[in-house]
């Protein structure tokens, strides 16, 4: 068959971009190596682990808050397959969306290992040994990424686990121990964490979630610790073993002396690295980057090799779903000769631990880097109304913005619903709001979205009115 | 102190321009000597920058038409710049009225001003503009100001004939888009020249074979010598030069009663420029040698290329050579350049058979066409010039001699 375009991976960013081109005109396909389609993000990533998120926060609060809210329960329990059975009925629902969405657009979906022959052909290994071939005039990689592994860990995926195996867990562990403190690691960890389970954190940085805004680092370790989580900062792991229900891992601590912890789980997340393996790039004359085996590409997200392009975690930026969503709605419009544009500083980050952590924009500290002049204005969630009525009262919302001009320049928020607050910043920042326009937008009372206006009427002037 | 500027003097023909673009924005710090708008006058565009350091306050708007010495803008000297900005107010005592500080986004032009929503850039991206005219909260530029702008010009488009097939199927889309200051000089001008001159025009033909042969013998060693190629344009202007000196009446030109000789020849090249056609001047050609002629082509014609051609690059001249055999054309009436009397038309070359000593042969062939003014120049001239230029083309060793 000969296709317009050949998206080669069904994550977010691989999905998109095809139901994009189909939209366009062009005639589409897609390969896909996994039994259901949706990636990373649907089946083992983001939408699986909210679930598990989401269950969990329920348990949590009804151990520790439903008395305080008057509500009394007895024999409270988790039933860890039945959590498990729902997270597998949510990604079946959303994978099935995926194939229903194919055949509305009338994309082609293929079952199969996709590689490049030449830069036209792809060619698709079955399950079943067969192979077929298939031509595309533009082919998009969004092969996506898998989590990292350590040289000197071995994964045995049973009691040293990467997020995959995390998700499917049939017990709650008695001792998690976690490598890394990055976005992946507290979400899974919080969710074992608030099932009961002792966890550890052993992160090399000395500070989690260390690529966003240190204020939020702090918050969010400070909320952690109360859940009960432990965190060992600036430990280097030097190796894991098994032997038998037991997990060790060793590390060295700051000053270089060795420790040792025992768990009965060992969930590694350092991570994840470009998935480029396999696709027979060097057929069509592509390499990969040495460090994280990510793809170049130009502005346009378009390979060296003219017709070739790649989107997601294959190239450089961020690991995110909404990022590679947009790329993929970019490479598609691009194919088809429009000129679309993807602001890279206004991609929003954020974590579902909870409090949830969103931010958007510069940091702090990029913003001292530059030599930016700024003004900061914060606001916390314990003088907000509605934080104080669902007893969710942890976290702030903090604003940065130009001394001169008062342009919004980040906004970083660690709080209740953050995840979905955060939206508001990105389109402000979009039509280059300043800090005032915010203060000067009606906010519905009572939201967690005041906490954002109270935080910019405090950067504007420092003239916050509730605190 | 506040300064203003004013549309400057840019040539003695000129009387109006019309503001083409913002380029820094109203309320915007600028710096001495920076380019803060672009100006387009019948001729050409030229920038206008602030003749000393302030804040820019706009007076005239994008597409209005000022007349020189009228005021363009003022600059508020004393404004703090960008990089020296004032110390944030001290922590204002609780009972400082609210109102102290002006709010950035009350005002009708910001820092945003020009800012493109997400689908503005988009739209704007795909009809080639980098910025238009915001309409949006503080100058931003929405939508819908996106979807309104006429999307930028393609470079000299080449009008194909129309013809009368039935309308095919298919979109059927007009655009409109408002004639630049140039066409419209362009324009009136024609028209002018057709309706105040008595114009026709006489045909001749020139074997190109004697210039070919010369250029094919030479054409490396005159490139390694003056580091230009030796083009058909220098024999051209060369033999225009020597048959003016013959036929002065042809290099002149009627100013109200009186015929106005020039003594001298400055040669008016017709090029093809993105904005449309320009006719800029090789001055005193007659007393220039070949090389610094093809010299002259070059320049004037990159420049012509890249909008670079000053006013007084474009005045004057006393005679014009259009070559539309560049584009293929094989015979054509050119329009006189006024207030000049004639001009000579190029062609392309293409062999054909004539007949020479009684024998048919293949000989590279130009028609040339030279278009006059009847008032002035009488048709026992303007064939004689024609001639004269035929016979100088086609046995260039009277350029050496004078015969």
């Amino acid at each position: 068959m000969q296709y317009d375009v050949v998206v080669i991976g069904s994550g977010p960013g691989g999905y998109v971009a095809a139901i994009r081109c189909a939209q366009l005109g062009l005639k589409t396909a897609i390969v896909e190596k996994y039994a259901t389609f949706g990636g990373t993000c649907l089946n083992v990533g983001c939408i699986p682990s909210k679930a598990l998120l989401d269950s969990s926060e329920h348990y949590h609060n009804a151990a520790h808050t439903f008395q305080t809210h008057g509500i009394k329960l007895k024999d409270l329990k988790v039933d860890m397959p039945q959590m498990i059975k729902r997270k597998n009925e949510v990604v079946e629902q959303t994978t099935a969306g995926i194939v229903y969405l194919f055949k509305k657009n009338k994309i082609t979906s293929y079952q199969g290992h996709g590689s490049f022959v030449d830069k036209n052909t792809i060619k698709i290994s079955k399950a079943d040994g067969s192979a077929e071939n298939i031509t595309a005039k533009n082919v998009i990689i969004a092969t996506g990424s898998k989590p990292t592994e350590l040289p000197f860990i071995s994964v045995d995926k049973k009691r040293i686990i990467t997020s995959t195996e995390a998700l499917n867990l049939k017990e709650v562990p008695k001792h998690l121990i976690l490598i890394g403190g990055g976005v992946i690691g507290l979400e899974l960890g919080s969710v074992y964490a608030r099932l009961g389970a002792k966890v550890t954190v052993v992160e090399f940085a000395d500070s989690i979630i260390s690529t966003m805004d240190k204020t939020l680092g702090a918050e969010l370790l400070r909320s952690l610790k109360k859940l009960g989580m432990e965190f060992l900062l600036g430990h280097k792991v030097t190796g894991a073993s098994v032997k038998g229900n037991k997990v060790t891992v060793t590390a060295d601590d700051p000053s270089g002396k060795g420790i040792s912890l025992e768990g009965d789980y060992c969930l590694l997340a350092v991570g994840r690295t470009a998935y480029t393996e396999g696709l027979g790039l060097e057929n069509i004359g592509l390499t990969v980057e040495e460090r994280g085996k990510k793809i170049t590409v130009d502005e346009n997200l378009q390979t060296k090799v003219p017709g070739i392009y790649a989107i997601g975690d294959v190239v450089r930026g961020a690991m995110l779903a909404h990022k590679a969503e947009d790329e993929g709605v970019f490479v598609a419009e691009y194919i088809a000769g429009q000129k679309p544009h993807i602001n890279y500083n206004l991609i929003p980050g954020v974590v579902y631990t909870w409090p949830e952590v969103a931010s958007v924009g510069y940091t702090e500290e990029q913003l001292k880097e530059q030599g930016k002049k700024y003004k900061v204005g914060s606001f916390p969630f314990k003088a907000s109304g509605r934080a104080r009525a669902s007893m969710d009262t942890d976290g702030l919302v903090k604003v940065l913005a130009d001394a001169e001009t008062d342009e919004l320049l980040g906004v970083h928020m660690i709080g209740p619903r953050v995840a979905d607050v955060i939206a508001e910043a990105v389109v402000a920042m979009e039509f280059r709001a300043s800090a005032e326009d915010i203060a000067r937008i009606c906010h519905a009372h009572p939201t967690f979205t005041e906490a954002f206006k109270e935080a910019a009427l405090a950067a504007t002037e420092n003239r916050a009115i509730h605190i | 102190m506040s300064l203003t500027i004013k549309v400057p003097p840019v040539g003695e023909s000129i009387t109006e321009v019309v503001l083409s673009r913002w380029i820094k924005q109203d309320g915007e710090f600028v710096e001495m000597d920076e380019i803060i708008a672009e100006l387009e006058s019948d001729k050409a565009t030229f920038e206008l920058t602030a003749e000393k350091a302030g804040v820019l306050k706009t007076v005239a708007k994008e597409g209005d038409t000022l007349a020189i010495g009228a005021p363009v803008c003022t600059i508020e000297e004393g404004a703090a710049a960008p990089a020296a900005p004032k110390a944030e107010p001290e922590a204002t005592p609780a009972a400082a009225p609210l109102e102290k500080a002006a709010p950035a986004a009350q005002k009708t032009s910001s820092y945003a001003a020009g800012a493109p929503s997400p689908a503005a850039a988009k739209i704007l991206a795909e009809k080639g503009l980098d910025a238009v005219a915001g309409t949006g909260v503080g100058g931003r530029v929405t939508k819908e100001d996106a979807l309104k702008a006429a999307p930028a010009a393609k470079a000299a488009p080449v009008v194909p004939a129309k013809t009368t097939v039935p309308a095919p199927a298919g979109a059927r889309a007009e655009r409109r888009e408002k004639m630049s200051s140039l066409r419209k000089t362009v324009a009136k001008r024609l028209v002018a020249v057709k309706n105040e001159t008595a114009m026709l025009t006489t045909f001749n033909e020139v074997d190109m074979q004697p210039i070919m042969d010369i250029r094919a013998k030479y054409k490396d060693k005159f490139k390694d010598k003056f580091g230009v190629g030796l083009g058909f344009m220098s024999f051209f202007t060369k033999a225009v030069c020597e048959a003016l000196r013959e036929f002065p009446a042809v290099n002149a030109r009627i100013e109200g009663e009186e015929i106005v000789y020039s003594d001298f020849v400055d040669v008016s090249i017709a090029v093809s420029a993105p904005k449309g056609l320009v006719v800029p001047v090789i001055r005193n050609a007659d007393g220039l040698s070949l090389a610094q002629i093809e010299q002259a082509v070059v320049d004037l014609a990159t420049k012509a290329r890249d909008n670079k051609l000053a006013i007084d690059e474009m005045t004057g001249g006393t005679f014009t050579i259009t070559n539309g055999g560049v584009f293929g054309s094989m015979m054509s009436t050119p329009i006189i350049n006024a207030p000049q009397s004639a001009i000579l038309g190029m062609h392309n070359i293409v062999e054909r058979p004539v007949a020479m000593n009684g024998q048919v042969v293949i000989r590279p062939m130009m028609y040339v066409a030279l278009s006059y003014d009847h008032r002035i120049i009488d048709g026992r001239e303007s064939v004689g010039f024609l001639v004269r230029v035929k016979q100088l083309l086609e046995d260039p060793a009277r350029l050496l001699l004078g015969i």
